[in-house]
């Protein structure tokens, strides 16, 4: 099928990874105290993401289609018994052990939520019908719903938003639109009560964090100074006092953007965002002319998903969104949602490169 | 499936587009958004927030001074700071506090005091703030905990100076103690002269003179990180240790006043006259203060709160006793003041009554004196004399003369919480019982009865005055003040007191004459006490009455139980041509004066004045004797 490999891979998007995944090693030297090993994990983490997106790059979107219903089921059935090992052994849980290996089953639902909606969506003619929109909210509620049991909040944000964004993509009348937004204003106080008190102090706080300096508003308030004090051209590599004086909580992980902005300023800010734009906007496009509504929808959901992720991210650093353990993806340190994230982009440069083999 | 829908690509493909577009213009307003925070954040608030961060990890960390030590007349430390290893802890640093506590009493002991201790101060202070777990751990258990360092995160010994008193139990009603500072110190004191301290006088010396001893604390700018921990120190201001304390009283003299006063409850108050120095001020029974430098347990506190001897009391200070007929000379000079003439005679019969009453008043001497003057009137101590004195003067004209001896207010020491006494008068009592004065109470004043109370200390300041020909001065436990470490004292000096005003000073002359006969006379009171002396005393013994005798009854001491029997007083001064030292004893339910307090008084005098006697020196003899 194949003559070219790498004409499966789309250059503009792929050097954009690789710089931000330089990017994040940069970052990482610093807040992780200059340690040599945390750079080797991270790099071999990139390494074999980069992997992933070659090979899923490989294949081709009819492929993925079809394998939707799969990925998705499978998804389900290893959330439940994450539940259930989780109920029996009377604690949080999130990861399953496959003996060789730990991994979270929520990560395959960030994929597998927008592919299942665009596999039902496709079946049928857009826009899409009621009964259609039923089905689809049930498969973005169901998984949405085990995660936040886990308890996973911020991933459950995703996993939502990704079943969300596919189906806004998917042509729903702006009518329901309302409608679901007032559905879900009515639900929130329902939800609230089902919020633990860690999460509900989280969501207060961000409206006065100074009134918990020392509480659920340290996390916040020490972020929002190490963001504040970078000025404009911030305080230089390795010199972010906040970061390496341990002010900043999980400086390597979801706080990691505050770190960032202390040592590059706003200029160093604006450019890294600027390149998260650049990511966005390819992915974008390359929805935009794909060639079946399955790959404009779930490239487009993909996109946006990331998009999603960048902005809770920064909102959360930098004070204007509660915190919700959404890491600032690509650059944070850790293994599951790097793997995720870039057989994501490997989905997109499938839909771009397989194009022309398609018959028009 | 009612009807099949074709797919309509091209409808499809647009509807898509459409919304893409629709997205990206939220994804550039959202970006937006997201850069104007961080403009907000990073150029407009920057100074502000370069502040916050620059004060997040400069912190000033106070260094306690060295408190100053406390020596004794001789230069003996009777205060000092012993350096000593504690336990401490940052709660913030410990996940599980309950689980690390357990881990930490396997490999040092902690008792249930340390426990409770601890707790309440867990939650007395914010989680950041160190606080101790225990303190005075050996050389072992310091071993034994620094190996297993790695193990407890928040945890670390330190090396902390420790307040140590090496004469504990002499010195405690003199010097006090310091202990932790408690809730209601804080509210007292200004906490920022006291951080980084832990201790304050809570009592005593350490009490009264803590601005000069507490020091000035240090501090040290330093980087910390988030968990407070130094990463280095950018300025330093050293501490300035408190000043040294040299007191008047001469602990050698203390302990053989201690010795002296033996199993009796009680008090021996020594005194220079000409200076107000205080030499010895003894109350027994006494306690040991260092269990209170880092808080008593509760148990031992309770034994001794509960113990009969009352041991926390300070006698000397707080102890309010009648003085009986230790205020003869007093009396007769107040006679002598309004005009009585010291040759007057009045007859001792045995009982004094008022006209037109059948109360008897009567005198210790159940026979009588027979035709006294002033003088033998004192040196045998006839009651009769001075009821018959006090009825003629009057109560308000007493009340009046005791008050320009010092008596019923505060002498001035230098000690806190010093109570006044109490000299009656007409309208004390309409004021504090609502009634009004009868004659008798005047009667019984005159001889030290009744309602008026003094403390060991002022019945001291008293005789001082008289050794003193009316000079009255403050009394002072602390002679010197001087820099830590260093020779040059810096002396307080005297402190005069209002001069008692006399019509003649000549009176004085009389007085001595009567009091060094009831020591050294043929008919004195005290004159066995008075034997063999290598100097000349003068002196007057007293009995307080702890239980009245019904009228007709005879005090019969075989019979009463011991915590009602008198109290014994006794007052001296010597030499009598230069008084040296003036001396106060009360031995409580000592029977009388004369027999147990007087032998006391000499022998803390004779310590003073020629020496510590040779070790084996007979005992006094302590036959009964006429009080």
């Amino acid at each position: 099928m194949l003559r070219n490999s790498i004409q499966h891979l789309d250059p503009p998007l792929l050097s954009s990874l690789i710089l931000l995944s330089g990017l994040s090693l940069v970052v990482l030297y610093s807040s992780g105290g200059e340690d040599p090993d945390l750079l080797l994990k991270q790099g071999i983490r990139i390494f074999v993401g980069f992997i992933i997106l070659f090979a899923v790059a490989q294949l081709s979107p009819q492929t993925l289609l079809r394998w939707s219903p799969y990925i998705f089921s499978i998804g389900l059935i290893l959330l439940s018994m994450v539940l259930l090992v989780g109920i029996v052994g009377k604690g949080a849980q999130r990861w399953l052990n496959l003996g060789l290996f730990r991994f979270q089953p929520a990560e395959i639902m960030k994929l597998g939520v927008p592919m299942m909606v665009a596999w039902v969506l496709t079946r049928n003619p857009l826009p899409l019908r009621w009964q259609d929109l039923f089905v689809v909210i049930l498969i973005v509620a169901g998984p949405t719903v085990l995660v936040i049991l886990q308890p996973d909040l911020g991933t459950a944000l995703l996993i939502a938003a990704a079943g969300v964004l596919a189906i806004f993509l998917a042509g729903i009348g702006w009518r329901w639109i309302a409608v679901l937004t007032v559905a879900i204003g009515a639900a929130a106080p329902m939800l609230w009560t089902m919020l633990h008190d860690y999460q509900r102090r989280r969501v207060l706080t961000l409206f006065d964090p100074w009134s918990d300096p020392l509480g659920a508003g340290y996390h916040s308030i020490q972020s929002i100074i190490a963001v504040g004090s970078g000025g404009v051209n911030g305080k230089g590599w390795l010199n972010g006092s906040q970061s390496h004086l341990e002010f900043i909580p999980e400086r390597s992980t979801d706080f990691i953007f505050a770190v960032f902005s202390e040592e590059f300023g706003f200029v160093g800010a604006a450019l890294l965002i600027g390149l998260y734009v650049f990511i966005v906007g390819r992915g974008l496009y390359i929805s935009f002319y794909a060639q079946d509504t399955f790959s404009r929808l779930i490239g487009g959901a993909l996109s946006l998903t990331f998009f999603f992720y960048v902005f809770v991210n920064i909102g959360m650093v930098s004070g204007i969104l509660p915190v919700v353990g959404v890491p600032l993806p690509l650059v944070s340190y850790g293994g599951t949602s790097m793997v995720t994230l870039m057989a994501g982009f490997g989905m997109l440069m499938s839909i771009h490169t397989h194009r022309k083999l398609m018959p028009q | 499936m009612a009807k099949i829908r074709i797919k309509d690509y091209l409808r499809e493909t647009t509807l898509i587009q459409s919304r893409l577009v629709v997205a990206s213009i939220i994804v550039v307003l959202l970006l937006s958004s997201l850069l104007v925070r961080l403009y907000y954040l990073q150029v407009e608030q920057h100074s502000h927030y370069a502040t916050l961060s620059r004060e997040n990890r400069l912190s000033f960390v106070a260094i306690p001074p060295a408190r100053g030590h406390i020596y004794d007349r001789n230069g003996i430390v009777v205060a000092e700071n012993l350096p000593t290893y504690t336990l401490e802890v940052i709660p913030d640093n410990v996940t599980d506090m309950e689980e690390a506590v357990d881990r930490v009493a396997r490999l040092i002991e902690l008792t249930d005091v340390d426990m409770i201790r601890f707790q309440e101060a867990l939650k007395a202070r914010p989680g950041f703030e160190i606080r101790t777990l225990k303190s005075g751990l050996t050389d072992e258990e310091v071993a034994r905990f620094a190996v297993n360092q790695h193990l407890f995160n928040g945890f670390q010994i330190n090396a902390r100076l420790q307040r140590h008193y090496p004469h504990g139990e002499e010195m405690v009603h003199v010097v006090g103690y310091v202990g932790r500072i408690s809730e209601d110190d804080l509210s007292q004191i200004d906490k920022n002269a006291y951080r980084g301290m832990d201790y304050i006088g809570k009592l005593g010396i350490e009490a009264y003179y803590e601005r000069t001893l507490m020091g000035q604390a240090g501090y040290e700018q330093v980087e910390t990180n988030a968990h407070g921990r130094v990463v280095r120190t950018l300025n330093r201001v050293s501490p300035v240790a408190g000043k040294d304390l040299h007191l008047n009283v001469d602990l050698n003299l203390q302990q053989a006043a201690r010795e002296y006063l033996g199993e009796f409850q009680g008090s021996v108050i020594a005194v220079e006259p000409k200076t107000g120095a205080v030499l010895a001020f003894v109350s027994n029974p006494a306690y040991n203060p260092n269990p209170f430098v880092n808080g008593i347990d509760t148990e031992s506190y309770k034994l001794l709160r509960e113990d009969v001897g009352r041991p926390l009391l300070n006698r000397a200070l707080h102890g309010r006793y009648a003085p009986g007929s230790t205020v003869k000379p007093i009396m007769a000079l107040a006679g002598l003041e309004h005009q009585r003439s010291p040759g007057h005679k009045v007859f001792g019969r045995g009982w004094f009554s008022l006209p037109g009453s059948r109360h008897r008043y009567r005198c210790w001497k159940k026979e009588g004196h027979g035709w006294m003057n002033m003088h033998d009137a004192i040196v045998q101590s006839c009651d009769v004399y001075f009821y018959t004195l006090a009825n003629g003067l009057g109560i308000s004209r007493l009340h009046e003369f005791l008050t320009r001896f010092g008596l019923g207010k505060q002498t001035g020491i230098d000690l806190v919480g010093e109570p006044s006494g109490l000299v009656p008068s007409e309208g004390w009592k309409r004021e504090a019982r609502g009634e009004p004065w009868w004659p008798g109470e005047t009667v019984i004043a005159g001889i030290g009865q009744g309602y008026t109370l003094v403390t060991p200390l002022q019945l001291a300041m008293v005789t001082a005055t008289i050794a003193n020909r009316g000079e009255r001065n403050k009394p002072q436990i602390v002679q010197a003040v001087s820099d830590s470490g260093s020779d040059t004292k810096q002396f307080l000096g005297k402190q005069n007191l209002e001069q008692v005003s006399i019509r003649n000073q000549g009176f004085y002359k009389l007085i001595d004459k009567a009091m060094v006969d009831v020591m050294h006379g043929k008919r004195g009171t005290a004159r066995r006490s008075g034997l063999g002396a290598e100097y000349q005393i003068a002196g007057k013994t007293g009995t307080a009455q702890v239980i009245g005798i019904k009228q007709g009854a005879t005090y019969n001491e075989k019979n009463i139980a011991k915590r009602f029997r008198d109290h014994a007083l006794f007052v001296a001064y010597a030499p009598v041509d230069d008084p040296k030292i003036a001396v106060a004893v009360i031995a409580e339910n000592g029977g009388g004066g004369s027999r147990t307090a007087a032998p006391i008084a000499r022998k803390v005098m004779d310590y003073y004045l020629i020496g510590p006697p040779p070790p084996e020196e007979e005992v006094e003899d302590t036959k009964k004797d006429a009080a």
